[in-house]
Parts: C-alpha cells; structure tokens; sequence
C-alpha cells in the first residue's frame, strides 16, 4: 500500500472556522491507515510482544488507544496493557515564547518502559519539535530498548533530524497552512483530517 | 498571570489551574529523575529580608527541580544590613537577568512594590509579606485538602477525584492568631473562591477590626466550633511567643496555659472532630501550644505532607508565571492558554 | 517703594466685580468695577494693572499648620522654598510646626526660623514653638522665652507627638494663659498606636499594615476639651480625622468649651482605599479615613464645628517615600493644593462660598494664632486701610497636579495626576506681589526687612 495515495476529491466546505477547508482523510480512511500502521508494527516487531504505546496529548492519545486495541486482537492481549499517555509540555523548548500551556498528565502502561519498544503516537508530524521533547521525556522515565514513532499524518517542514516509522498519510503542505485533526473521542464529530488556508490549492 | 501576590482576586478557574498543574507536578516528584528541563537557562532569585529556611528551600527546591537557576540572596546578612533600599536591591536583581523573584519581607506589601514599582521587569512571587499573604501556602493547604477530601468522605488522598475539583461545600475552621496571620489571609481568600466555608476561631484580640468584611464566618468558641461546625479540616495557626509578653503592644492572653485550654488542639478536641477530619500547620508547630503532640503526630495531621506538596505547588506556580512570558500579544483562546 | 498695583474688575470675595488699589502695603482705594485710574493723582507713581476679569480676590490666606523642615531636613523643604511654595498657593502666613532639626524649643531656635521666613520674603512666617523639651512629652519647653521673643510665638505644638501625658497637658494649656497663647493638639494616644501605619478598619485588616484606630484620636480630643474646660483654656485640635471627632468638637462647643479644629485638605477627600497599592505618598498621620469620615469632616467643616482648614503640608525627600509602606514617612505635601480641594469639595458643591473660605483660610487661622494684630497683622479683610494682603484666584481654572512641576522641594503629593479646579493668579504681601501670572516673583520686594 502507498501512504502517498491519491487525495480523495472531497470538494471544499466551509470548516468550523467558516474557512474553506479541504478534507483529507475521512473516517473510513483514518479506520484503514490505524489498521495498517498496527500491522506494520507488528511486522517490523516480529509480534507485538515488547510493544507499549504512548499517546502524546491531546490527539496522540485516543489514536495509541486505537491502535492498542488493533495489537491487542492481533496478538490477543488486553489493550489497556499495551498504552500509555505522555505528556511532553515541560520538555518543550519553546514555553517562553508560546501562551502557556497546561501541564498534562503522564501514565505509563503497568509494564512500564524499561526494555520495552515504545511506539510514540501523534496525529501530526510537523517540525519533530514535540517529538524532540518526547525523546527527552522518554528517557527520564526510563530505558526503552527502542523507541519508534507513528503518526496519522506527516505533512513535512521539519526542523530537526527526525523520521516517522509509521506513517497514515504523507500530505505534502505549505508552512502558512493549517492542517487540523477531529476524533471521534474528543471532538463529537466523525473522525476527520482537513487543511485550510494559505491560498488556493 | 504575571507575578502571585495574594489570593485575594485570583480567579477560581487560575487556582484550580494552579492546583492542577501541582498534581500533574507531584507525580513527576515520586520518579527516580526529579528534574524537569522546563526552566533551563531561568534564573529564579529567592530575596529573602526574614529569615524562613523551609520556605526558601522550599522555593530552591521547586525551582531546582525544574532545573532553573537559583540565587539565594539573604538579605538579612546582605546589603540591606548596610541600609540598602528595596529599590537599590530591585535594580540590581534586574540587572543580573532575574526571571523571578521570590520575595519574603517583614513589610506588607513589599513584594507588590518590586512587582509594580517599575524597578524590575521579574515575575514577583510573594513568599510571605508582613501580615498581609503568602499565598503559596494558601495553595499548598488547598492543594492538601483537595486531596484527601474531594472523594467521598473518608476514603482518604485520592488525586483522580482530586483533579479539576474545587473545595464546594467543604468546612474549614482556621484557629489562633489570626490578626497576624498571612496564612489566615490567604487562605480565607483562596478557600472562599474554592467555594469552601472557612470559620476563623480566635480570642477576639488576635482578630482584626475588620474582619467581619471577610468572607468567612468567626468564632471565639473552638470547642462549640468543632462541635456543630463539623469541619473537614482544621488548620492551627502558630502563636509567636512575643504576642504572650506585656511588651510592645500588649499581650493579646494572659498565659500560654490559657490560651492552649481554650484554643490549643489536644486529643480531646480531635475526638470531635468527624472521622474523616484533616489536622493542617503551616509550622513550625509549637507543641503543647496551639498544637498537643498527640494530635500533632495523629494519623489525622497531613502536616509533613503539606510540606511535600509546598514543592509541587511552587513548582506549579514557578511553571505558570515563567512560561509564555515572551508570547506576542494576547493569548488566543482558541489555542486553550489557562493564564492570562 | 514698593510698586503700586490696580487689581481691575476682581471680585473680593466672590462678589461684584470692584477694583483694589494697592499702595504702600495697604489697600489704598476700593471702587466698582473700573472706576479707579491707574494714573493716579499728581506726583504719585502710575499703578501696575492686573486685569482681574473672572478672578476672586481673598485675604491671604494664612496656613496654621506647615512644616518647613528647615532646620535639619533642608534636603526636603527649605524656609525660602516652603514659602514659595506657599505663595503659589496663595499664602500669606504660614505657620512653621517645630518638629525641626534641633526642635524649636528655645527662643533660639524659634527666632531663627522667624528671621529665615524675614529673608525669604514670599510669606510670612510664624514660628509654632513644642510644648515640650525636644518633643519628649516629659518637661514642658520655654514656653515664656518664646511666647517673648522677636517671633511672639503664640502657638504651641509637639506636633507628629502627642502630648499624651495628661498632666503635661494641663500645666501646658494653663501656662499660654499668661500670654494668650494656644496649645495646638496633634490628638494620637500612642499606646494604641504603636507601630500603627494606616486607618484601623476593613482595608487594614485585608491589606495587613497596623491599624491606627479613629479612637486613638478620639479619645485624646475628649480628654482634652475636658481639660480645657476644666482650666478655662484655649485648646486647639490639629487636623481631626473622623466622624466622632468632630462629633466630639461638636459637643465640646455647645457647651462653651474655647476650642477650635482644624481639618486638612486631604482629610477632606481621601480615603483609606488608596492605601490599597501600598504607594507610601499615601501614608500621613492622622491616616486617611473612610468615606463616612471624610462626610463628616465636611459637614463639620461646613457647619463650623470646624474652625479651620490648614494643610499640615509635609514635604519628604523621595528616599523617604520610595520604599515599603513601613518604613516610609509620614506626611503629603499640600500648600499648592489646598486651595484647590477646598474649592472642589466645598464650593463647588456649595458648601462654601468663597467668604467661608476667607474665613477658614485666613481669618479664622490668623484670629487663632493672634497673628492678625501686631506689626504685621493677617487674616484681616479687604477693606481700604488693611495690609494689601491678596490672593487672587481664578476658579474656572483646571489644572493636572504634578508633583515634579510644583514649587515645593518635594514631590509628595497624593493629587499627582488629579485634575483640580482654581489657579492662584497673584499673591501680594503687604502690597508686594509674591506671585503674578501664576508664578513666583523671584527676589520678591518684601524680602528686606
């Protein structure tokens, strides 16, 4: 399968902004590319037996949820032993200069991390800062023996020597856009990926 | 949110904020790393012109955890001795780079000074001003009730219940000095937004003329307050030993045995309290004073904890007042900011 | 010679328009409105016109209560630059409080500030003398070697103390008797106001500075009407401060005690609410009170339970202000203001008229420290034959208060930033203006004795 796959012609509608946002992953696609990635991981992990998710807030963490669930009817586990949450807000290197954030929670699976795989979970891979962060954050909470990173959608302009393992959609952008990510858990709407503004496509 | 200098005026969803962001601080204080980078490369300066070693190494900690610098600057031993005014040790603190400035003084008000006096740019947090707030405290307390009362009742610390909770409904009697009390003050503000029933319990000397503007209710009967005011958590206050002398002022009680036989806490007055009853001090205690050792060291006093939830509590402030600092313009609400 | 001045078309006392003729020191002529000729009859010198189109014209007004910090605080106020000062607030008269650097308690000491304000030439000075030796509240001074002097020290005062000794009280108010003199009563019981820092009262309590209870000042007025009557003296109370005070005045005068008040320009506005921002410009002693209070000092000041306004101006270097609220001094600068707030509280809400001011500024004040007789007399009215002591003052005027742009040494006014109606014009002396278009004469003629 192409992660790269064609854009589906969703015609543009107005977002909740009144902007026009272009739709780029609907529910059904996000279902598809979450199925993948599981797979991949367990392809690449020969099983899924070391494997904990950690969702970073606020959208990794329902997708980590979701993938866990896909892992554990693969390898026939219970879920909720397989993902975490962590949050990364007092690692980030750019507090002084953005509104303060909230400090989120962090839980680790009752596995713990210690010489486990860890698969970082996000909807968007950006600039790699926040991954950056969750690098630092990892290794105070302790000794993975490798750490992957999943993302539902890599849209480039990265800043720093960062690769995604595992990637739902690659949306090529431009920096003025904005590409916002809905889910089901935490938006009341359908699951969704759309892109506006910067101009015309 | 710029500098903390009272709880007075400090909106209920910011403490709540406050007190969350101390939650989520706490668990980071129970791993085997303490230290956050959050505070890299920020110096926090604790200006201290009275001498209080718990609550500075409280701040140093705090501070130190989130990997900030720290400047202890002393000024009881330092230049001030020699006459240095406030505002010369303001200007020099704002031309070594303070982030912070930590601030406990004998005068009330000082800390608001330093922070709107034009002298320094630094987020100022009030460590204790005369006898006026140390709201750090106020937070720590309400941090700790918090904890163990927002479950049901008696089912003792439990922190998922705790957090985004407020103190609706819950009973608070503050006992002893008030009159002198920053602690008092501070609290009564902060539990009051937090929607809790304070009761301030004193001999009417060491209650202010005034305080019937405060919102709490008073009582100069310990025994008919704990009785029928059934509180959930009672926090003595300290009673300096000058208070007791003839000098100055004027003793405000005949003797220190009278004083502990109307006011004091002993194991009589802790068996009337409710089951599930919290015993607070801010300390240092004086034992056998406003507080029997029995009632001091019961499984009831979470006085040691509230040491140890001083540290994510600072922290937690330390957190919210340095970041976003040099964010441009307003906060866009859309992007969720919890302080302005 | 001093210059000859044609005040044309002021309105003395707020009534119709008429012209004043100042020559030699007096006033010479008073006609209607344009009537008199500033040519003047043959061999006498044209007079200098000052066009007095909209402007009152008052007595001098005569300050009971100033503190010139001169001798020992030049640094914050000086005798030549306090009554400059006062001239740009349209005074006359001030009163210098003894509270000095060595105090004035010594016929010594009083002398030479009498001669410093003789020098100065902007307003007349007239020393106030301790009551007791060094402020100390334990011997009573050299009240007689005062009261003898060249300055005729007529009032005496420890002022920023209380006499709170009582029977020092007595012996003191017995003793003026002799030769007419006052004991002016700064009201504090000190054990009730010991490391006290602003009004006893709500924001006290919530801002946390020590409490200077209304009682403290209370009390020591009830005492003292009561010892007053007692010894059949004259008793005057410094700037009274709250509700029962004047309640307690009230009370004292209906029964024929000699007493008289004073209350002081800021007493008549502020509140205790400004102590809130900890900025120590608002700290003075008595404190500012509550509204209720500053109600009550009006209608005491209205009614004439209170005699007179006096400014208690005190003038503080910045070092002494600009530190924590505790270790700030006490005290406002306020002789360029008082004017100004008299005019907004009680004549523009008609309280007053301007012939109450006359009389709360400069009669009553001079009448108090039997400085209007003498060799120089104020407080007297503007009639033909008086010292051409005038104030002219132009109350359709507004102006922003700024510290750093006043007269006085210091900065310490809490109307910083306040728009205040009334501008002094002119201020004259004895026939010599001290002030002209608003600003000071410099070298005015009065200056050589």
């Amino acid at each position: 399968m192409n992660p790269g796959a064609a854009v589906p012609s969703t015609p543009n509608v107005p977002g909740p902004s009144g902007r026009p946002e272009t739709v780029v992953l609907g529910d059904a696609d996000v279902a598809r590319a979450l199925t993948r990635i599981a797979h991949e991981i367990v392809e690449r992990n020969k099983g899924a037996a070391d494997v904990v998710l950690l969702g970073i807030p606020t959208r990794g963490v329902p997708l980590a949820r979701r993938l866990a669930q896909r892992l554990a009817s693969v390898v026939g586990s219970d879920h909720q032993a397989l993902v975490g949450e962590l949050d990364v807000t007092m690692y980030r290197d750019d507090l002084r200069r953005n509104p303060t954030r909230p400090v989120g929670a962090t839980h680790l699976p009752p596995s713990g991390i210690d010489d486990k795989v860890v698969v970082l979970v996000d909807d968007v891979l950006f600039s790699g800062r926040t991954i950056r962060a969750a690098l630092d954050a990892i290794s105070d909470l302790g000794r993975p023996r490798a750490v992957q990173l999943a993302v539902l959608v890599d849209r480039g302009h990265r800043e720093l020597p960062i690769r995604p393992d595992y990637v739902g959609k690659n949306l090529p952008t431009s920096a003025e856009e904005r590409v916002s990510v809905r889910l089901a858990e935490l938006d009341g709407t359908g699951d969704s990926v759309t892109i506006r503004g910067g101009g015309p496509r | 949110m710029k500098h903390l200098l009272s709880t007075a005026g400090l909106a209920r969803e910011d403490a709540i904020t406050i007190l969350d962001t101390a939650a989520q601080m706490a668990t980071t204080q129970s791993r085997e790393i303490k230290k956050l980078p959050t505070l890299r490369g920020r110096t926090v300066v604790n200006l201290f012109f009275e001498d209080s070693t718990r609550t500075r190494i409280s701040f140093e900690t705090a501070a130190k955890r989130l990997s900030a610098d720290v400047i202890n600057f002393s000024a009881k031993g330092s230049s001030v001795s020699k006459g240095e005014s406030l505002k010369d040790t303001a200007l020099t603190l704002q031309a070594m780079g303070a982030d912070a400035v930590v601030c406990r003084h004998q005068a009330s008000g000082a800390p608001h000074l330093l922070a709107h006096a034009g002298w320094l740019d630094s987020a100022v947090v009030n460590a204790g001003d005369g006898t006026h707030q140390h709201p750090t405290q106020a937070l720590l307390d309400a941090y700790t009730m918090r904890r163990h009362l927002a479950g049901p009742p008696g089912s003792g610390p439990d922190d998922a219940a705790a957090l985004g909770a407020d103190l609706a409904g819950r009973r608070v009697a503050i006992v002893g000095d008030v009159l002198h009390s920053r602690v008092a003050r501070s609290n009564v503000h902060l539990l009051h937004t937090l929607g809790a029933e304070v009761t301030l319990v004193a001999p009417p000397t060491l209650l202010p003329v005034g305080v019937e503007s405060w919102p709490c209710e008073v009582s100069y009967h310990l025994d008919e307050s704990l009785r029928e005011g059934a509180p959930d958590a009672i926090m003595m206050l300290r009673v300096q030993r000058e208070r007791m002398s003839g000098a100055g002022a004027g003793a405000f009680f005949p003797n220190p045995l009278e004083y502990t036989r109307k006011y004091g806490l002993d194991g009589r007055r802790l068996a009337l309290l409710p089951e599930h009853a919290i015993v607070m001090h801010p300390g240092p205690m004086n034992r056998g004073l406003e507080i029997s050792a029995e009632a001091a060291d019961s499984p009831r006093a979470v006085i040691v904890e509230q040491v140890a939830n001083g540290v994510a509590v600072r922290m937690a402030v330390l957190y919210l007042l340095l970041s976003g600092r040099d964010a441009p313009g307003a906060p866009d609400p859309s992007e969720g900011s919890v302080l302005a | 010679m001093s210059t000859t001045y044609l005040l044309r078309g002021v309105a003395p006392l707020g009534g119709d328009p008429a012209d004043l003729l100042l020559r030699d020191g007096l006033i010479a002529e008073i006609g209607a409105a344009g009537s008199i000729d500033p040519a003047g009859r043959p061999g006498e010198d044209a007079a200098t016109v000052v066009d007095g189109a909209g402007l009152v014209a008052l007595p001098g007004l005569v300050d009971l209560h100033t503190h010139l910090r001169e001798p020992g605080r030049e640094d914050a106020e000086t005798v030549r630059s306090g009554t400059r000062a006062a001239a740009a607030g349209g005074f006359t008269a001030v009163h210098a409080m003894a509270n000095t650097t060595p105090v004035a308690d010594t016929a010594g000491v009083v002398e030479q500030v009498w001669r410093l304000g003789r020098d100065a030439g902007w307003a007349d000075v007239h020393p106030v003398g301790a009551v007791s030796v060094g402020l100390g509240g334990e011997r009573l001074a050299e009240l007689g070697a005062m009261a003898d002097s060249a300055a005729r020290v007529r009032v005496f005062s420890d002022d920023g103390r209380c006499v709170a000794d009582p029977i020092l009280m007595r012996r003191a108010l017995e003793y003026v008797k002799a030769f007419d003199g006052v004991v002016a009563q700064h009201a504090q019981e000190p054990r009730l106001t010991e490391g006290a820092q602003m009004n006893e009262g709500v924001v006290s309590a919530e801002i946390g500075l020590t409490g200077w209870p209304a009682v403290a000042e209370e009390a020591i007025i009830a005492r003292d009407v009561l010892l007053a009557e007692h010894v059949g003296s004259r008793l005057h109370v410094c700037h009274l401060s709250t509700a029962r005070s004047v309640d307690i005045v009230r009370w004292a005068k209906s029964r024929g005690v000699d007493v008289t008040a004073e209350v002081t320009p800021h007493h008549l506005v502020l509140t205790d609410e400004l102590a809130r921002g900890y900025d120590p410009t608002f700290k003075v002693n008595p404190p500012l009170r509550t509204q209720a209070d500053v109600d009550a000092v009006r209608d005491g000041l209205a009614d004439g339970t209170i005699d007179i306004v006096a400014t208690d101006h005190a003038p503080h270097t910045r070092e002494d202000k600009d530190c924590e609220w505790p270790a700030a001094a006490f005290g406002m600068t306020g002789l360029e203001t008082a004017l100004s707030v008299v005019q907004a509280t009680m004549v523009d809400t008609g309280r007053l008229t301007w012939s109450d001011v006359a009389r709360v500024m400069s009669s009553a004040p001079a009448r108090i420290a039997r400085t209007d007789a003498g060799e120089r007399p104020q407080g007297r009215p503007l009639e033909v034959g008086e010292p051409a002591n005038v104030v002219l003052v132009d109350p359709a005027a507004t102006r922003v208060v700024d510290g750093a742009a006043q007269v006085t040494a210091s900065g310490n006014t809490p109307f910083r930033g306040r728009e205040l109606p009334g501008r002094v014009v002119a201020t004259f002396l004895r026939g010599a203006a001290t002030v002209l278009d608003g600003v000071p004469v410099e070298r005015p003629e009065g200056g050589v004795a």
